[in-house]
């Protein structure tokens, strides 16, 4: 009678402390061996799971071979003259989209270089709108974002090499939005405008769509 | 024989009898409190950082995109963190005598990496990934809270699963235009619930409540 007291004592006892350890377990499910990105690890001297690639690293399919492309040069060094990309709506509004993410905090939203850093002391930068930045290539402004130019530092680990021929694309848009010519317009046009009578573009674009409707225009 | 109990012991063994099912229920009450604690979930608590960094400052303060940072987070599960070298596009000018940025300067210069201690962190058992999340409309601040209104950042929701589910049950009472995912404070310009009706269909959400969409 009195063993069998002991053996159940026994069995509760040993029951509770598995069911504890049941639940610890539970709480090691949260955190498992394996290592999140960026994750910090006591393996490695430097304290990083994630390792630096050896250099020369080339992903399968993912070799930049294009120097083109990838680093806006012709086979000579010179920079590309024109954008390699088709430059299309969706370029430019990806452009935009990006110019305005990684860009605008020191060139501004119209490439003054009025950007809100610039306004709390950052050295500022050229504006796009100078005879040297309208004459450049398309490839030195890929250039730039790539390798950084004075102060500012290369945004190749931020911005990807498509994305950089976005920017440049909307970059030259900024550069026409602040430099047209009024040659390049329609003749009927151009004499409005001389007349000093403003023109909503957005309305006239709807309606010069349809007039050249099927044109090609 | 005698009695072995006074009378009065009737009440009490039926007081004890009653009052041990309030009894259970109050101690069942105190374990789930515990359970949706802060002490448990870690919502809205801040955790030391090495450096005091202020999204409030950052975002509202200067109006840098979320993605300026976290570059990731459109294509990859995992957000990013940036690497010291992004905060020294700037701060290689600003403020760069400041004591409080010594450590970002000490691990640019030594190419350490800063060591922050990580807020919002899902469970192993858990498979999330950002850049559906944003593709379908859900903005940052849905799951990270007012990110420009924290100078320090914390854990802005419980992230249990009865949370989780909240939204997969119905993601139309969160969901955003995509151009507005960035967006802090966003209110929405027409009626929620029809354009919750025409988001839903145009992005194809369907997030599913299933065991596998999530632990799989």
């Amino acid at each position: 009678m009195k063993t069998d007291r002991w053996a159940r004592s026994l069995v509760a006892t040993v029951s509770v402390l598995i069911s504890m350890a049941a639940f610890t377990g539970c709480a090691d499910m949260k955190d498992q061996p394996h290592h999140e990105p960026l994750e910090y690890s006591s393996f490695f001297a430097d304290g990083r799971s994630s390792r630096p690639l050896v250099e020369g690293t080339v992903a399968r399919g993912h070799l930049r071979a294009d120097d083109r492309i990838y680093r806006g040069l012709e086979a000579d060094g010179s920079f590309v003259a024109q954008n390699p990309l088709v430059v299309d709506a969706a370029l430019l509004s990806r452009g935009r989209n990006r110019f305005e993410i990684y860009c605008t905090p020191c060139h501004g939203r119209v490439g003054d270089g009025q950007g809100m850093v610039v306004q709390r002391g950052y050295k500022q930068p050229s504006s796009y709108h100078i005879d040297r930045l309208r004459g450049v290539e398309d490839g030195y402004f890929y250039d730039v974002i790539t390798n950084g130019f004075g102060k500012m530092s290369s945004y190749a680990s931020q911005v990807k090499p498509r994305d950089r021929w976005a920017i440049v694309a909307y970059i030259r848009a900024l550069q026409l939005s602040q430099y047209a010519d009024l040659r390049s317009v329609d003749a009927a046009i151009g004499a409005r405008l001389e007349a000093g009578e403003v023109i909503d573009t957005r309305r006239h674009d709807a309606e010069g769509e349809e007039e050249h409707h099927g044109t090609g225009h | 024989m005698a009695q072995l109990f006074h009378r009065s012991a009737n009440a009490v063994a039926r007081f004890t009898i009653f009052g041990g099912v309030f009894l259970l229920a109050g101690l069942g009450y105190v374990g789930w409190i515990f359970a949706h604690s802060s002490f448990m979930t870690g919502e809205n608590v801040y955790l030391k950082q090495p450096v005091p960094f202020s999204h409030d400052h950052h975002t509202a303060g200067l109006g840098i995109d979320c993605r300026y940072c976290h570059t990731s987070v459109e294509e990859s599960n995992f957000a990013g963190i940036p690497p010291v070298a992004t905060c020294m596009n700037c701060h290689n000018i600003m403020w760069k005598r400041e004591d409080m940025l010594a450590p970002i300067r000490e691990a640019y210069a030594g190419g350490d990496a800063i060591q922050w201690s990580r807020v919002n962190d899902m469970p192993d058992y858990v498979y999330f990934d950002h850049s559906i999340h944003v593709r379908k409309g859900m903005g940052c601040e849905v799951c990270h809270g007012r990110v420009d209104r924290q100078p320090l950042i914390r854990q802005a929701t419980s992230m249990q699963m009865a949370w989780c589910l909240d939204c997969h049950r119905d993601p139309g009472k969160y969901i955003r235009p995509r151009e507005e995912v960035f967006t802090m404070g966003y209110r929405p310009t027409e009626d929620s619930r029809s354009m919750a009706e025409r988001l839903l269909k145009e992005y194809d959400v369907n997030p599913g409540t299933d065991c596998g969409v999530c632990h799989r």
